[in-house]
């Protein structure tokens, strides 16, 4: 075999890593930039306030589908957050190391692993059939809470995991229930994790399309209840993309997506570095 | 050993007799009998594993977050006996208070670090909070250094800062009792000097039982000295207990005997 002397490797080890981040770094700039060069002629106030028409022809604007998105998104967190922090409370807290604990955790894995369509089938025989939710703002929002309780779950729990063990005994010891050691305690030191596990549920809401697609319908009208259709940003690209000619409208939307989720990640990053701070005590 | 007060009468505040402890099927400690004085400071010293941590948390029972700990025996604080079914474990707590070996203060500022306990058992009225926190960061004797930042996080501050805060807030809850493992062990000697004087002061009205490996430390600060050892099946024993002046002039077990001086030495 070819021997190299530490030097050399230590040259072709650090071509191999700048090489690496170089590629990252460009694919990221060349989709971004690829969609915003073609997107941004796209967009105006306009755009952004007339609803779309429908049908084939792929023109008008996005309002509908913007309201859609936010209701969509809200609905799915106002049930997700409760229902996902409650979980992770109680597997990191509460549930006592057994069997069954472990086998809920293990379901949770599996769970996280399972293709987003896969959801999407379970959301439309239950919910959109069996419970006649029909497509839905409800049925998807319904689908999207299955779909991301794992993350928010297993998110969650490590936040709430990672509070320093000295944290809890002092609570304890000062005479605080449990409980209170949990929410005085725990969940505020472990804020920024849970807000970092939120928002990166929001995202994959934002983004997700596949299960969307057979219990949201995709209904152009603007939403007037939860029993409304809709589509959301992603699908909506998916749809001017797949069945009109529409190309400009789908890049234009694409733009709006990829800046909402520059900004909801900045938004991630600052509240953070935010909270790290003021518990640090710097300044 | 000393009776300062009208509340500090002159007989034991804290009584155990025959404790057992075990971790699953290791048994931690054994046959633990001992009665520590009220408003005085005791010692526990102890090679490494001894079982003195492990002893400390019974009496707040602190042991029972870890699973399968299991006590027989009997340990009473006055006459709440503390391991009995109708104890209430809040309550207990209250009453004794603890000090741990690295300062933990919360990631919040110094007054809500002191307000914590209060805060728990109910106390939500501003002004009473103040005077609570004020009154006891005075008594950890810490309030000319930090009343100018109570609103500054208590991370920020140094630590020997840090353990007199965790002091005062519990003191804070208005405890009888003060436990402190190893207070001492993360600070630098000026720092633990102003702690030594601290629980001297705070001795006159507290019962305090503090775990040290610094034999220099407890002979100076303490009035009785517990010595625990392991035995072959690494149990933990109290090999011998008394006036901390007996224990490090005269000790009657060679094992004390041994130990002393070897780490003195
Ligand atoms: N949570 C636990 N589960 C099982 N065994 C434990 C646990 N905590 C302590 N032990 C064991 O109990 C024994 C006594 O531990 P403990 O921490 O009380 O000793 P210590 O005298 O305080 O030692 P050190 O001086 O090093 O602090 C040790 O053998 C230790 O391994
Ligand atoms: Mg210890």
């Amino acid at each position: 075999m070819l021997r190299l002397s530490p030097k050399t490797t230590q040259k072709l080890a650090m071509v191999y890593i700048w090489g690496g981040g170089v590629v990252t770094v460009l694919i990221l700039l060349i989709v971004i930039g690829y969609v915003l060069v073609q997107g941004i002629p796209g967009l105006s106030l306009d755009f952004l306030l007339t609803p779309p028409k429908g049908g084939l022809s792929g023109e008008g604007g996005i309002s509908t589908v913007i309201v859609s998105t936010v209701y969509l998104v809200a609905l799915t967190m106002a049930i997700l957050v409760p229902v996902g922090l409650g979980a992770a409370i109680y597997l990191a807290e509460y549930a006592p190391d057994n069997r069954l604990t472990r086998l809920i955790r293990y379901g949770v894995e599996i769970l996280a692993g399972v293709p987003s369509i896969i959801f999407g089938l379970f959301g439309f025989a239950l919910f959109v059939t069996a419970l006649h939710f029909n497509f839905s703002i409800l049925s998807g929002a319904l689908t999207l809470v299955c779909l991301l309780l794992p993350t928010m779950i297993r998110t969650s729990e490590e936040a709430i995991k990672s509070v320093p063990y000295a944290y809890r005994e002092a609570a304890l010891a000062l005479g605080a229930t449990r409980w209170q050691t949990v929410s005085h305690v725990l969940l505020p030191t472990a804020l920024p994790g849970l807000v970092t596990a939120i928002i990166l549920c929001i995202g994959r809401a934002i983004e997700e399309t596949a299960c969307l697609y057979v219990t949201l319908g995709g209904s152009a009208a603007m939403p007037t209840s939860l029993l409304s259709g809709g589509r959301t940003l992603s699908l909506h690209v998916f749809y001017l993309a797949m069945e009109t000619r529409a190309f400009d409208k789908a890049m234009a939307t694409g733009a709006i997506l990829i800046v909402t989720i520059i900004l909801i990640n900045s938004l991630t990053n600052w509240f953070a570095y935010r909270f790290q701070k003021r518990i640090r005590g710097a300044g | 050993m000393a009776a300062h007060e009208g509340t500090c009468l002159n007989h034991g505040k804290i009584r155990a007799k025959g404790v057992n402890l075990y971790y699953g099927n290791f048994q931690c400690l054994r046959n633990i009998t001992m009665e520590v004085p009220r408003c005085a400071i005791t010692a526990i010293i102890g090679p490494s594993g001894c079982g003195k941590s492990s002893f400390l948390r019974l009496l707040n029972r602190m042991n029972d977050i870890i699973p399968g700990t299991r006590v027989e025996g009997v340990i009473q604080i006055d006459d709440m006996s503390i391991y009995d079914r109708s104890t209430n474990v809040v309550d207990l707590r209250k009453r004794v208070g603890m000090v741990f070996q690295k300062p933990n203060p919360f990631p919040v500022s110094v007054f809500d670090n002191v307000a914590f306990g209060p805060r728990q058992h109910g106390q939500n009225n501003r002004q009473r909070l103040e005077e609570i926190v004020e009154k006891s960061l005075r008594r950890a004797a810490l309030w000319d250094e930090v009343k100018d930042k109570l609103e500054q996080s208590a991370l920020a501050l140094s630590g020997g800062q840090q353990q007199r805060l965790c002091i005062a807030r519990v003191l804070a809850v208005e405890p009888e009792v003060i436990l402190m493992d190893e207070p001492c062990s993360a600070l630098d000697p000026i720092a633990t000097l102003k702690i030594e004087d601290l629980m001297r002061t705070l001795s006159k009205d507290y019962t305090i039982i503090i775990v040290t490996h610094n034999m220099q430390q407890a002979a100076r600060v303490s009035d009785m000295t517990a010595f625990f050892m392991m035995e072959d099946d690494r149990a933990g024993v109290l090999v011998e207990y008394g006036q901390t002046s007996q224990i490090f002039t005269n000790p009657r077990d060679k094992r004390t005997e041994g130990y002393i001086t070897g780490r003195f030495g």
